[in-house]
Order: C-alpha cells, then sequence, then structure tokens
C-alpha cells in the first residue's frame, strides 16, 4: 500500500486524477457516495503553481460523508441529508487542506454513522476490501476501504464507539480513535457529544501520526477541544502492557485470539513487559453504551425536523405531520431505533434506572481503567471479537449487531486514545487488527509503539 | 427481551416526533423490547454513592468574549438551505 510520502513532490493534477480513476475502477465496492473532482483538480493547479504548501501538499485524501466539505453534497449517508450542500467546511478538513492536502471524494457510511457495518447507509452498503461478501465494518467503512484498496493514502472518520477502529480491523489498515476532545467536531454531524471523536484511517502509524499532529488542537468553534499537547514521540523502552483476558475469553474467535497472541508474543520480543489483567466492567460497557449513546443522538437528531434544512415532507397540513413525516422518511430505521430507546431511557419514570444508572455505571468504568492506567502504560486486545462477518448476517438482529462493538466501546465512554492495528489474518484470509489503549493524552505514545511493532 | 406494547411504541414514536408506518410499528416493537432487555443488565450493577460522569475531558468554564461571531455564513446562505422560504423567512405549514 502507498504512504503519504508516495505522493510528496509529485505533480499534484496526476496524483488526484490517478486516484479519482482508481475510485472509479473500484467502483463495485461502493465506498465512495461523491468525488470532487473538479474542485480537487482545482486545488491541484493550485498547489503545482506553489500557491498553496505544506506537508501535505497535493496529497489526495478522502473524508467520511458527515464532515462537512466542499465539492459534494454532504449526506451523512441518509434521505435526510441528501443533497445537503454545506455553506462552511470542517475545522479537520480545513487543517489538512491549509497543508496542501486534497479531498478527493466522500467515503459511504451508516447513515448518520449508527452502525457497525455500514449496511445501514441509505445509499447501499460498502463491501469488503478483502472479500467482497463481507461488511466493510462500520461505521467509517467506505473511508476503511478506500485506505485499503490504495484509493488514497488516508481517509477520515469520526469514532464515537469503534466507528474508525472496527472497520480499520476489518480492513486491515491503522484507525486512530485519538483522546476525547483532541481534534475539533466543528463541521461534523454530531451523533453523541460526550463520545463523538475525528480520527483518520492510514496504512501505517507513522503517516497517522503526521495527520493527528496536523489535524489536533483547540478550537474556538468546539469548545470541547483540549489545548494542543499532541507532539510526535519516540518509542519508550520496556513498557508495562496489560493483556486485557476479559477479551480473549472463548466466546472469541479462535483466529482473532491467535493473532492477539503472536502480537503479545512480539511486544515481548521487543523488551515490554505483558501481564494479563482483569477488568470486570467491561462485560457491562455495551449495556452503558447503548443507554447513554440512544439518548444522546435523540437530542443531537431533534434538529432534524424538515424545517430550516435537510428533507421535508410532501402532502403535510399540520407542523406536527411535517416533523412526523420529514423524520420518517429521512432517518433509516437504525437511527429511529436508537432516537426511541434515546426517548424511553429519558423518559421520567425510567431517567433514574438507565440513563442516570449508566452514567454512574460509566464512573467505575473510568475508575477501573485509571487504576490500570497506575501500573500499566498500555492495555491491550482484540479489536472486534471476530473477524468482517457476512453481509446480512447481522442486520435482522440489531442486538446482535451491537455486540461487534464491544471491545471498543470501553475506551470511548472513558474518553481514551485508542488504535486499532494489522495484526495478521484469518485461516480465511480476513484481516485482523488489534487495540491499543492508552491513559488521556498519550496518542502520541500509542502511535510511537505500533510504528515501532511494524519494523519489530 | 422485555414486552413493550404497540402503544408504548407509539408514545415512544410522539415523544421522538416519528409518524412511523403500522409495519414499522411492529418491526420496532421486538426490536426494542430485545434492545431493553439486553440494556436490562445494568441494573444488577451497584452503583450506590456513584457520582454519574456526564462529561471526559476535566475541561471547566470555558470563556469566550461575549461577541457575535458568525463564522463567516450570512442570512442569505442559511436561508437558502431551507427547503421552502418567502420573503426572507422560512415557510412552514399553517400552526394556528
Amino acid at each position: 500500500m502507498t504512504k503519504i510520502a508516495d505522493y510528496i513532490s509529485k505533480s499534484a493534477r496526476q496524483n488526484v486524477l490517478e486516484a479519482i480513476k482508481r475510485a472509479n475502477d473500484k467502483n463495485e465496492y461502493h465506498a465512495l457516495l461523491s468525488l470532487t473532482e473538479a474542485r480537487a483538480l482545482e486545488r491541484a493547479d493550485a498547489v503545482d503553481r506553489g500557491e498553496i504548501s505544506g506537508r501535505l501538499a497535493g496529497v489526495p485524501f478522502v473524508v467520511k460523508d458527515n464532515f462537512l466539505a466542499f465539492g459534494a453534497p454532504t449526506t451523512a449517508a441518509s434521505r435526510m441529508l441528501e443533497g445537503f450542500k454545506s455553506p462552511l467546511q470542517a475545522t479537520a478538513v480545513e487543517k489538512l487542506e491549509a497543508e496542501g492536502a486534497i479531498c478527493i471524494g466522500k467515503a459511504n457510511l451508516d447513515a448518520f454513522a449508527h452502525g457497525g457495518s455500514t449496511e445501514n447507509s441509505a445509499f447501499g452498503p460498502t463491501l469488503n476490501a478483502y472479500d467482497k461478501t463481507k461488511v466493510a465494518g462500520g461505521s467509517s467503512g467506505g473511508s476503511a476501504v478506500v485506505t485499503a484498496l490504495d484509493i488514497v493514502p488516508f481517509a477520515l472518520g469520526s469514532d464515537t464507539g469503534g466507528s474508525i477502529r472496527q472497520p480499520a480491523s476489518f480492513n486491515g489498515v491503522v484507525g486512530v480513535k485519538p483522546t476525547y476532545g483532541t481534534v475539533s467536531r466543528y463541521g461534523v454531524v454530531a451523533m453523541a457529544s460526550s463520545t463523538d471523536t475525528i480520527g483518520c484511517f492510514a496504512t501505517d502509524a507513522a503517516d497517522a501520526e503526521l495527520i493527528m499532529d496536523i489535524m489536533a488542537g483547540k478550537d474556538d468553534k468546539d469548545m470541547t477541544t483540549l489545548p494542543n499537547f499532541f507532539e510526535p514521540t519516540a518509542i519508550k523502552s520496556g513498557l508495562k502492557i496489560g493483556l486485557i483476558k476479559d477479551t480473549m475469553t472463548d466466546d472469541v474467535d479462535a483466529d482473532v485470539r491467535q493473532v492477539t497472541s503472536d502480537y503479545v508474543a512480539r511486544l515481548k520480543a521487543a523488551g515490554h513487559e505483558v501481564s494479563d489483567v482483569a477488568m470486570p466492567i467491561a462485560q457491562h460497557a455495551l449495556a452503558m453504551y447503548y443507554i447513554i449513546v440512544p439518548a444522546e443522538v435523540s437530542s443531537n437528531l431533534a434538529r432534524y425536523d424538515g424545517i430550516r434544512y435537510g428533507h421535508r415532507a410532501e402532502g403535510v397540513t399540520s407542523l406536527a405531520q411535517l416533523y412526523g413525516k420529514s423524520r420518517d422518511e429521512g432517518f433509516v430505521t437504525e437511527n429511529k431505533r436508537r432516537i426511541m430507546i434515546g426517548s424511553y431511557v429519558l423518559s421520567s419514570g425510567f431517567f433514574d434506572a438507565y440513563y442516570l444508572q449508566a452514567q454512574k455505571a460509566r464512573t467505575l468504568l473510568i475508575n477501573e481503567f485509571d487504576k490500570l492506567f497506575e501500573e500499566y502504560d498500555v492495555l491491550i486486545g482484540p479489536t472486534t471479537p471476530t473477524p468482517a462477518f457476512g453481509l446480512g448476517e447481522n442486520t435482522a438482529d440489531p442486538v446482535k449487531m451491537y455486540l461487534a462493538d464491544i471491545m471498543t466501546v470501553p475506551a470511548s465512554l472513558a474518553g481514551l486514545p485508542a488504535i486499532s492495528v494489522p495484526a495478521g489474518k484469518s485461516a480465511t484470509g480476513l484481516p485482523i487488527g488489534v487495540q491499543l489503549v492508552g491513559p488521556r493524552r498519550s496518542d502520541a505514545d500509542l502511535l510511537a509503539l505500533a510504528k515501532s511493532m511494524e519494523t519489530a | 427481551m422485555t414486552d413493550i406494547s404497540r402503544d408504548d411504541v407509539q408514545h415512544l414514536a410522539q415523544l421522538s416526533s416519528l409518524a412511523l408506518s403500522d409495519q414499522e410499528i411492529d418491526d420496532l416493537r421486538i426490536d426494542i423490547g430485545n434492545i431493553l432487555g439486553y440494556i436490562n443488565q445494568l441494573s444488577e450493577l451497584d452503583t450506590t454513592g456513584v457520582e454519574p460522569t456526564y462529561q471526559v475531558s476535566g475541561l471547566e468554564n470555558v470563556w469566550r468574549e461575549d461577541k457575535i461571531d458568525d463564522y463567516g455564513l450570512g442570512r442569505d446562505e442559511l436561508l437558502a438551505l431551507a427547503p421552502e422560504s418567502a420573503n426572507g423567512q422560512i415557510k412552514v405549514p399553517k400552526v394556528l
């Protein structure tokens, strides 16, 4: 697979034309919802004339289609925002463009980023880069697949409960979910504000580090951003690493466990100390997640009412009908499930038993992580319980679909940085990733470890 | 699974401003019942005396100047996004 460096100092126009040709050649994967060709070529010419320069001059990339970006509509893979032409761009996109990067297209996702397979896209699923009968993962499935297919050297995604790490694992690329607050979310369609993060896909950890270094930092347009702490760093020797044994039980696919054990053996060979740790509360993390996130979803998605922008239903006579019908037509089933679960857990009589209980349980989860990080520098485990599953395999059973997130949601609820790195393949040739989780603001240390392991 | 009725689903749909079809109500009744059945496991956890977590950044009192910033967006540009508008206003069906 290509690296960012392979595109630097070349004709930006040629880079863009070739990336668009690759995208068109790989059309059958349905990884992209739109191309931004005209604008990309304009920007490429400006780079070639020397008017735009920087660390990513002339490098093509793709954004998940929940980032507001010029050149094509931002749809969030929904009928609700079909054709929505944004008057502004996300801060993350602006920062990359300021370094000369060129967005060539917008990637498919589960509508409003609700899902773990990209099958909830209103425009049809994305296929796995390694096996077209398997899912891409999600919700950032399109971004993972364009990176894995080498259409572009990096792509942007959002990760609320695993939406970058899980598809990265399913498609054999690096996926970074930073510490909560690292990258501005201004201009990205909000899902669950207490866990939404912006990150990236790349073909190796060094490229991911460069992209995170550019995107990180405080933004006055997003009051939850942290003062910039991200500083690329060298690998520390002799790290203390905890293997979360609750993620290595018999319920987990045997190939996934084997690949994880092999990666652990390589960590030991590289001089790190790895021991088993227990995280009993992790078994409850998915239940917390599917209370807290739907609650925030129901609130964040209230803005889609057919009035100020987005889909408006035809033939309605009252305001209530306009809201109800516009939302029924504009959302996919999974959006409706989450909004209604959110309404349920927040409604009077149930609030204490669900939402408040989940937010208290979240404190217990954070305390357990903090305690482990007093003793360990990094925690490791598989990114997902299985390699990519079959298209249609889990669509009839939402709970089964949710279980694919069981290993990624704990870091999201605690706001911790977590990255998925390619670690091996299953017997049938599907990629398998392992997840590295660190204390808050240890993002650069995790990437340094991942970099060192790529050459170990 | 947790048993919920069609009326419960309709009530939730109303709270959520969703005009569901009869088929959707039947399907969502089963899905929501199954999801509630799963998340109900959290009641097993003893959280006596535990403070809830509402945010994880540790940031407090993020201040800014009390100054209007339109982020470079004009009224006309935003109004153009509305599905229907007239005389510089967004048009909606009769309210009263």
